[in-house]
């Protein structure tokens, strides 16, 4: 590797860049006064040491970054990642402790995203150490963090415990250990809080016996820390120690803690109980589950703190999906439902969205019979709930009950709330609905939609709010996906074509936008779909209405019309292109209007481009179907830009 | 479309009103009645007053034990009796440690910590809005308020009694007492805040085996606050209490008192809710100052470290605090930071945001900062001119450009050949400066040709180490492959060229640095 790394090395210094890039200019570069140059030459530090080559950013460029680390955080956290990265520019391996010394001061910053990067990359070059190494040189910077007089120094040194313990001595293992244990106890929090987030990282790389030993009374400790921040913690930790321990020693060494957590006096414990309860369930076992989880469970979802109650019911479905399958169903009807359906009436939203979110997932567990005869009454209660999300929630999930009883069952609830959700006050909403339409069309059938629907998606046309009627525009596509070419003929098209004559010229965009996007969908699945007629009605009936839409008096709907013929153009034949389409824009291009002016300037030139990469894509999409169809769309390409070179 | 107006359909922003109508009504909490069971209901007892003196001290530990009851305060309706009693006989309490004397007895002080332990030391519940903008949003109020304001206005009479004696206290009032009471500053609602800071200020005053932990435990609530959660509704209250802790430390000051000042305060100016505090930060920081003139200079400098970068309000409060420390500066200290701290002024002055702008430009109003300025005009005048010069022409805010045209007529009348000789190679320096810009994005470029080529020949060599260095060549694993000869060709010419224009460079890197010491002589 010494070999390489000279190697490395010697083309750049045998070139004679010593007297080309004197370290003095680099370092002026590195000092600028203006923060964002100190930056960028930063973030270029390894070109600067490419150039310096591994000796000198050895010896002259490391200890200049190691002198002067006194700067804006952004800047050091620029070098805390480069420094990560470094390995090679120092010579390999072999040299990769001289990282060290800039690394360790940036570690011992106050800044914490400096200190956490200077971290990372402690832990990325821990790897390329050698196991001598290792000890020589990164154990004891490790040992000097962890007993730093400032507390950003120890609450670096236990993100890098659990990178060095498995490949050093067993004396300095001990050392270690014993170095983990000062800190669980360190009297500023903030330690205690760095200690709390490695404890389950470090219990993995333990040996069992020191996890019964060690680990199990840290944990002890600082699960009754008298900060419930660090308490709060530890149930993190809590999920890996009880994975690494075997399950006859989790009643006495483990469990005590967990059910003291699930009933801390500070709700933010209770809530990470709750929040990492599925972890924990899979960690401690069905037995344990069964006795002391579920009861625990229940007393989460029925917590004072809408915040826990909240984090409990996110898990209800997985919690019940983990359960032990012989007592499954017996404990989620006895135990788990009765505080479900308290939860369906919450005073908090919160929960209640929770819930909704989840609750469905529990007819696939519960089977059809149970389904319909206990969680039905509860989807159609929060199917009415007064707040949206709830509503949104359960229609967002309908797709897990359609698989166990058939949507039918829902829909006689459902149109109502469809309708209320389809016309709540918050657009945000409305707009939620509207994704959920394809989805929904799919599963409720053609018939059912145009009956009740239909009328909803065409309404959001009109909306008032823009982003709406581009949603709803974009829905209608999805719809003529799921639906086919010939529902659309009849039923969307008309209405679509019949609005370019309304008195609001927002509606008249609304119709270009739609017949633009029409067109293109036509483009694209023309070959997949073998409805070659399709372009021929596009053209047929839409292009007019277009066209004639040129003429309007507002100048938004002119220059609308100018950037949907620039999107269409290519999917028009030639004949109508040149016959049609060409005098429509040149005349626009004449426009007193200067922005219709410029999108007809834009389509006319623009096109050569756009419809290059149109081929293209084109050429792409149809590299998959048969060669025959290639053969077929390279024609047509060819026949397209024909016309392009015609029109320039 | 139903009953939802259009308008409100159109525009979103009329609801937030009304949200926000909804979120004060029910902008109460407590999460303090649920650490107990139900409650059980209170009778009535005889007036303290009444009572023979011989039974007082009794009747007073039965009463302090009664009011050990907790009830729920969301339900307005739930034992009325029996809050309606508590609150009387808190009031009574109040009333008996504040006007009598001697009833502080040795074996009353448990009862009394023990009553207000359980009162009013709870897990302050989750904020009912979890973006709370102090600064917008109307704060959750402590719904069970009618009774814990008399606790809390018991343990300050308690405190306050002439009577009462630290020494027996310390055993009831200790380091765990404290720590509890520090976690309430981060209640929401600001009357229990005031409170509690009155409260914490007594203790200081009278446990001085507490002082070193209280400043210590503040240390921590601040550090997290910068460093971890961004939060805590009590820093001002805290940093208020600190401001006269700071007046009274002895000089010279300890090590650990300057520690505080460099390793807290001053980062606290980084809090994106400085606004909330920065007055009560910016007091404690002078009053530092004025202690110990010698910190000038890491605090300016500190300062400078995390001056705003793109929220020009507290751009202006930073340009408020600065002043406030000119105003105690020493001139020996001003020489020592005028230059790092001018430059920053000078970009302040060419803020576009007006206010910033004109914030820092009436620093020239004020006669103390004057006349330093005019001591050290030398120093001054070429950092300040070249900024000032620029927006007299240029700043779009007429009143700006007034303000400037002042400034600079003041600065002119200090030194008037100095102000000449700048105004004259004004044009020959920006030409400088850009000339400089070029020669850097030289380097550079050069620099990079060196890397790519650098990192084709590195791979080229290194194939006994495949994969390591992956990290390092972004866009050239492709061409390599195909061209590593072609790329070794071209690669001498290149570094070649970059050595002729290296060459050119450097006389005139160093003819600038030359010309420059010149100019500011």
């Amino acid at each position: 590797a010494a070999a390489a790394a000279a190697e490395v090395g010697g083309p750049c210094r045998a070139d004679g860049d010593d007297s080309l890039y004197p370290i003095a200019v680099l370092i002026d570069e590195l000092r600028n006064e203006d923060v964002q140059l100190r930056l960028n030459s930063i973030k270029k530090l390894s070109t600067i040491a490419l150039a310096l080559g591994v000796e000198r950013t050895r010896t002259e460029l490391l200890p200049f970054l190691t002198d002067t680390i006194y700067d804006e955080d952004e800047v050091l956290l620029a070098l805390a990642e480069q420094l990560g990265n470094f390995t090679m520019l120092v010579g390999g391996p072999e040299y990769v402790h001289c990282l060290l010394p800039p690394l360790e001061s940036l570690a011992t910053v106050e800044e914490t995203v400096v200190r956490d990067k200077a971290v990372e990359s402690l832990r990325k070059i821990s790897q390329e150490h050698s196991p001598v190494d290792l000890e020589v040189h990164f154990e004891p910077l490790v040992k000097r963090l962890a007993s730093g007089d400032w507390f950003t120094s120890r609450t670096s040194a236990c993100g890098l415990f659990s990178v060095c313990y498995p490949r050093v001595s067993s004396t300095v293992k001990a050392e270690i250990r014993q170095h983990f244990r000062t800190l669980c106890s360190d009297d500023t929090p903030m330690v205690r809080r760095a200690a709390a987030s490695k404890l389950g990282e470090f219990a993995k790389v333990l040996e069992l016996d020191y996890v019964k030993s060690d680990i199990i009374s840290l944990f002890t400790a600082l699960a009754s820390d008298e900060q419930d921040s660090v308490r709060l913690l530890a149930v993190e930790a809590c999920v890996s120690i009880a994975t690494l321990l075997p399950q006859e020693d989790l009643e006495t060494l483990v469990m005590p803690t967990l059910r003291q957590a699930a009933e801390d006096k500070s709700w933010r414990v209770r809530y990470m109980v709750a929040d990492k309860f599925s972890e924990l369930q899979k960690a401690v076992g069905p037995e344990i589950t069964k006795n002391d989880l579920v009861p625990a469970f229940q007393n989460l979802l029925k917590d004072c703190e809408a915040e826990v109650r909240a984090a409990a019911a996110n898990k209800v479905k997985e919690f019940c999906e983990n359960l032990p399958e012989d007592s499954r169903e017996q404990i989620i009807m006895t135990h788990i439902l009765p505080c479900v359906k308290e939860l369906v009436s919450d005073t908090n939203q919160h929960v209640k969205s929770a819930l909704a979110s989840v609750i469905m997932g529990l007819s696939t567990i519960l089977g059809k019979d149970n389904t319909i005869e206990h969680l039905l009454p509860l989807f159609l209660a929060q199917l009415k709930d007064e707040c949206p999300e709830v509503r949104l929630n359960i229609i967002s999930n309908l797709d897990c009950v359609n698989e166990v009883i058939g949507i039918r069952q829902l829909s006689q609830s459902l149109l109502p709330a469809i309708v209320e959700l389809a016309e709540d006050a918050k657009w945000r909403v409305r707009l939620a609905i509207i994704e959920y339409m394809p989805l929904l069309a799919g599963q409720l059938g053609v018939e059912f939609f145009d009956e009740k629907l239909n009328t909803l998606c065409m309404a959001w046309l009109i909306d008032h709010v823009y982003a709406i009627r581009e949603a709803a525009t974009c829905n209608l596509m999805k719809l003529v996906e799921k639906f086919g070419a010939e529902w659309a003929q009849n039923t969307i098209v008309p209405k679509v074509l019949g609005m370019a004559n309304d008195p609001n010229y927002l509606h008249r965009m609304t119709t270009l936008f739609c017949l633009k996007l029409y067109w293109l969908l036509f483009f694209e699945n023309t070959f997949a779909l073998s409805e070659a007629c399709g372009q021929d009605i596009t053209t047929k009936q839409m292009l007019p209405v277009v066209l004639k839409m040129s003429n309007d008096q507002v100048a938004n709907v002119r220059f609308n019309v100018a950037k949907s013929l620039q999107k269409i153009g290519p999917v028009l034949d030639s004949n109508a292109l040149q016959a049609e389409v060409k005098p429509v824009l040149e005349k626009l291009a004449t426009d007193t209007d200067m922005d219709v002016k410029y999108f007809a300037q834009e389509a006319i030139s623009g096109k050569v481009f756009h419809l290059l990469s149109l081929c293209k894509k084109t050429l792409n999409d149809v590299s998959r179907i048969l060669h025959v169809r290639y053969l077929c769309i390279n024609e047509l390409c060819s026949s397209l830009l024909f016309t392009v070179l015609a029109l320039a | 479309m139903s009953a939802i107006s259009a308008s409100e359909k159109v525009d979103g922003f009329t609801r937030k009103s009304v949200r926000k109508a909804q979120k004060q009504r029910k902008s109460q909490g407590s999460s303090q009645y649920r650490t107990q069971s139900a409650p059980v209901e209170l009778s009535p007892l005889p007036q303290l007053k009444d009572a023979p003196s011989t039974e007082q001290q009794e009747l007073f530990t039965q009463k302090l034990q009664q009011c050990c009851m907790l009830f729920d305060f969301f339900d307005s309706v739930t034992d009325l009796k029996s809050k309606e009693i508590k609150r009387a006989t808190l009031n009574e309490l109040v009333d008996y440690v504040s006007t009598n004397r001697g009833v502080l007895v040795e074996s009353a002080y448990p009862e009394i910590t023990d009553m207000i332990c359980t009162n009013i030391f709870r897990t302050l519940p989750p904020s009912d809005n979890p973006d709370f903008d102090p600064e917008e949003d109307e704060p959750t109020l402590e719904a069970s308020w009618p009774h814990i304001q008399l606790v809390y206005e018991f343990l300050l009479r308690f405190l306050e009694n002439p009577d009462f004696q630290p020494s027996i206290a310390k055993r009831y009032i200790d380091q765990k007492f404290v720590l509890q009471l520090l976690e309430l500053f981060d209640s929401e609602d600001p009357r229990e805040r005031d409170f509690l800071k009155t409260i914490l200020h007594r203790i200081y005053g009278k446990f001085l085996g507490l002082r070193a932990f209280i400043r210590k435990q503040i240390n921590n609530i601040f550090l997290r606050f910068i460093y971890e959660t961004e939060h805590f509704n009590g820093v001002a209250e805290l940093l208020e209490i600190l401001g006269s802790i700071i007046n009274g430390f002895a000089l010279p000051l300890k090590s650990e008192h300057k520690q505080f000042l460099m390793k807290v305060l001053i980062p606290l100016h980084t809090a994106k809710a400085l606004s909330l505090f920065h007055a009560q930060l910016a007091y404690c920081v002078v009053q530092f100052l004025e202690k110990d003139p010698t910190l000038t200079e890491p605090v300016i400098r500190g300062l400078l470290k995390f001056w705003p970068k793109t929220c020009s309000q507290k751009e202006v409060m930073f340009l408020g605090e600065v002043e406030e420390i000119l105003d105690v500066i020493e001139p020996t200290q001003f020489k020592k930071i005028q230059e790092p701290l001018f430059k920053q002024i000078s970009k302040c002055v060419a803020n576009p945001h007006f206010q910033v702008a004109e914030r820092a430009l009436y620093f020239w109003n004020n006669e103390y900062i004057l006349s330093l300025i005019e001591e050290n005009i030398d120093k001054i005048l070429p950092i300040m001119f070249g900024s000032l010069y620029r927006i007299s022409k240029e700043h779009w805010n007429p009143t700006i450009v007034a303000l400037v045209y002042n400034v600079l007529k003041t600065l002119m009348e200090m030194n008037c050949t100095l102000f000449d000789e700048l105004t004259s190679s004004y044009k020959a320096d920006r030409q400088r400066e850009k000339k400089k810009e070029q020669e850097r994005d030289e380097l550079w470029k050069n620099l990079e040709e060196l890397r790519l080529n650098n990192t084709t020949l590195v791979q080229n060599n290194s194939h006994g180490l495949p994969g390591v260095h992956n990290n390092n060549n972004n866009n050239n694993n492709n061409n390599n492959n195909i061209n590593i000869s072609s790329n070794n060709d071209t690669q001498d010419k290149s570094v070649d060229a970059a050595a002729v224009t290296s060459d050119n460079n450097d006389p005139d890197v160093s003819e600038t640095a030359s010309e420059s010491t010149t100019c500011a002589k």
